[in-house]
């Protein structure tokens, strides 16, 4: 228990110590809130669906999240470089320990950044439907947090360097964004984009967001809850299992 | 203390190691040379948990690596011939950390960590983060938290590799105090032959992933007749110079590459 909690300070103290990466991880939410909240507005509202940017909020929490997650999953690869994961695989501890501290500590990352993200569009304008309910979404983006930095660690384990991480970016993490429902309502897709929406977990997340923070959803929370954690128990399943299969 | 038997690792098409054995004793201080690519390191690895043999049998103070390796880990401390340190934490959070992963108690744990900082002269830097450290200075720090959990055996491949003479020095006179007052067992690979022939009690010469001379250094010179142990070892493995045609981890890439076909 020790070694897992000492294995998550390792990744909160990066965390706090690479400001620039913080502040840098915010610039896209923020410019996302900016040109798409304020640009798209006054279209949103005259098609009669309201606050676009209350509306948009949650998929940019959403966004920062999901970005967040996979880059500190996938950055075990640096580990791997610089060496450190040596220490941690000949240390007297299992596997899945490194695997469950290494995600708890990227998932706790991730979801501060998730936080971040939310009191920033705060200042743009968004307000929650109902506070408390706030409290409520932090449970929410941490398990998304959780399911993507599996998933993040599951990637590292079958990429040797950072060269493929360009391609992780633009094949997986953007489609998964940007095909989410982050940016559009749900109803009405064209079956296609409709299907690919189902099969992709961000918008569940984004939706049980949705539901909590503007009173919302278009699955109702307790399906999404209910897809988000079983997806989250697969790959983490699957996380560990691919992190036991790598070699130095 | 360290039986090995058959041991065999394959990458690919490639015999690393190729079927060697060796015993080593409980406290003794054993060498392990070979040129470049030789199989040390991949050796080092399968001892260490980090690889999967083949083939062949491990037993390391009792335990199997490959079916109990945290048994086998609790057994060894290892400093690597390249860096393992978090470039993003502190001296002192290094150590820390290497404590706790390795459940030394918590005051001997900062005792410990104290008096090796001291030892390697970093205990007024042990507030800095390890990424403002020059290349000697991160050597010592990993020398220091390999020694932190007290194993009973020790491996070090290539350890001083980048060391002057004044910390070469001091770190083996560590080593062989800590053998000496504790029993620990030495395992280490270098390309200073004088290093070896100072420190090692015996000395096993690994060539093209096979052992071809085991002994002291006395015996391996009579049995080729040289007067010094670079002599010897010239005489064993040729003078053709070896080109290391890639390293563990493009092997591995390789047969993933295969694998994934």
């Amino acid at each position: 228990m020790k070694k897992i909690y000492f294995l998550w300070l390792r990744q909160i103290k990066r965390y706090l110590r690479s400001r620039s990466r913080i502040i840098g991880s915010l610039g896209q939410p923020l410019l996302f809130l900016l040109a798409l909240g304020y640009g798209f507005g006054s279209v949103f509202q005259k098609a009669g669906e309201g606050n676009y940017l209350n509306f948009l909020a949650p998929g940019i929490i959403g966004m920062s999240i999901i970005f967040t997650a996979i880059f500190t999953g996938i950055e075990i690869i640096w580990d791997r470089q610089f060496g450190f994961l040596k220490e941690m695989m000949v240390a007297p501890m299992s596997r899945i320990s490194i695997m469950i501290g290494r995600t708890l500590g990227g998932a706790t990352v991730a979801t501060a950044q998730g936080l971040i993200v939310l009191l920033i569009s705060l200042l743009f304008g968004f307000h929650p439907y109902n506070w408390f309910l706030i409290i409520a979404s932090i449970p929410v983006m941490f398990v998304i947090a959780l399911l993507f930095t599996a998933l993040g660690t599951m990637i590292a384990s079958f990429l040797d360097d950072m060269q493929g991480f360009q391609l992780i970016m633009n094949f997986l993490v953007m489609p998964l964004f940007f095909l989410s429902g982050a940016l559009f309502p749900l109803q009405g897709l064209p079956k296609v984009l409709s299907i690919i929406a189902q099969l992709d977990p961000l918008s569940y997340g984004i939706d049980a967001l949705r539901d909590l923070l503007i009173g919302a959803s278009f699955y109702g929370l307790s399906f999404d809850i209910l897809i988000l954690s079983s997806v989250t128990l697969i790959f983490l399943f699957l996380g560990s299992y691919f992190f036991k299969k790598i070699q130095i | 203390m360290i039986e090995v038997n058959n041991l065999t690792k394959r990458f690919h098409d490639f015999v690393a190691v190729d079927d060697i054995s060796f015993n080593i004793n409980e406290g003794e201080i054993f060498a392990f040379l070979g040129p470049n690519g030789a199989g040390k390191s991949t050796t080092i690895k399968m001892l260490t948990t980090l690889l999967q043999p083949t083939g062949g049998k491990i037993i390391l103070d009792g335990h199997d690596p490959v079916h109990q390796p945290d048994l086998a880990r609790r057994s060894f401390g290892i400093v690597f011939q390249d860096p393992s340190l978090d470039d993003e934490l502190t001296a002192w959070e290094n150590m820390d950390l290497h404590g706790v992963l390795y459940d030394v108690p918590d005051k001997l744990r900062k005792e410990r960590a104290e008096q090796l900082l001291k030892f390697v002269d970093l205990w007024e830097r042990k507030d800095s983060l390890v990424k403002e450290f020059s290349g000697g200075m991160k050597r010592r720090l990993e020398i220091a938290r390999g020694l932190l959990h007290h194993p009973k055996i020790i491996f070090l491949d290539e350890p001083t590799i980048g060391l002057d003479p004044q910390t070469r020095n001091l770190m083996w006179t560590y080593l062989k105090e800590l053998n000496k007052n504790e029993g620990t067992t030495i395992f280490f690979t270098t390309h200073y032959m004088a290093e070896a022939e100072k420190i090692a009690q015996r000395i096993a010469i690994i060539d093209h992933g096979k052992i071809i001379a085991t002994g002291t250094s006395e015996e391996l010179k009579s049995q080729t007749k040289t007067n010094s142990l670079e002599e010897a070892f010239l005489a064993l493995t040729g003078n053709t110079i070896r080109e290391e045609t890639a390293n563990a981890s493009d092997r591995m890439r390789l047969a993933r590459r295969s694998w994934r076909r």
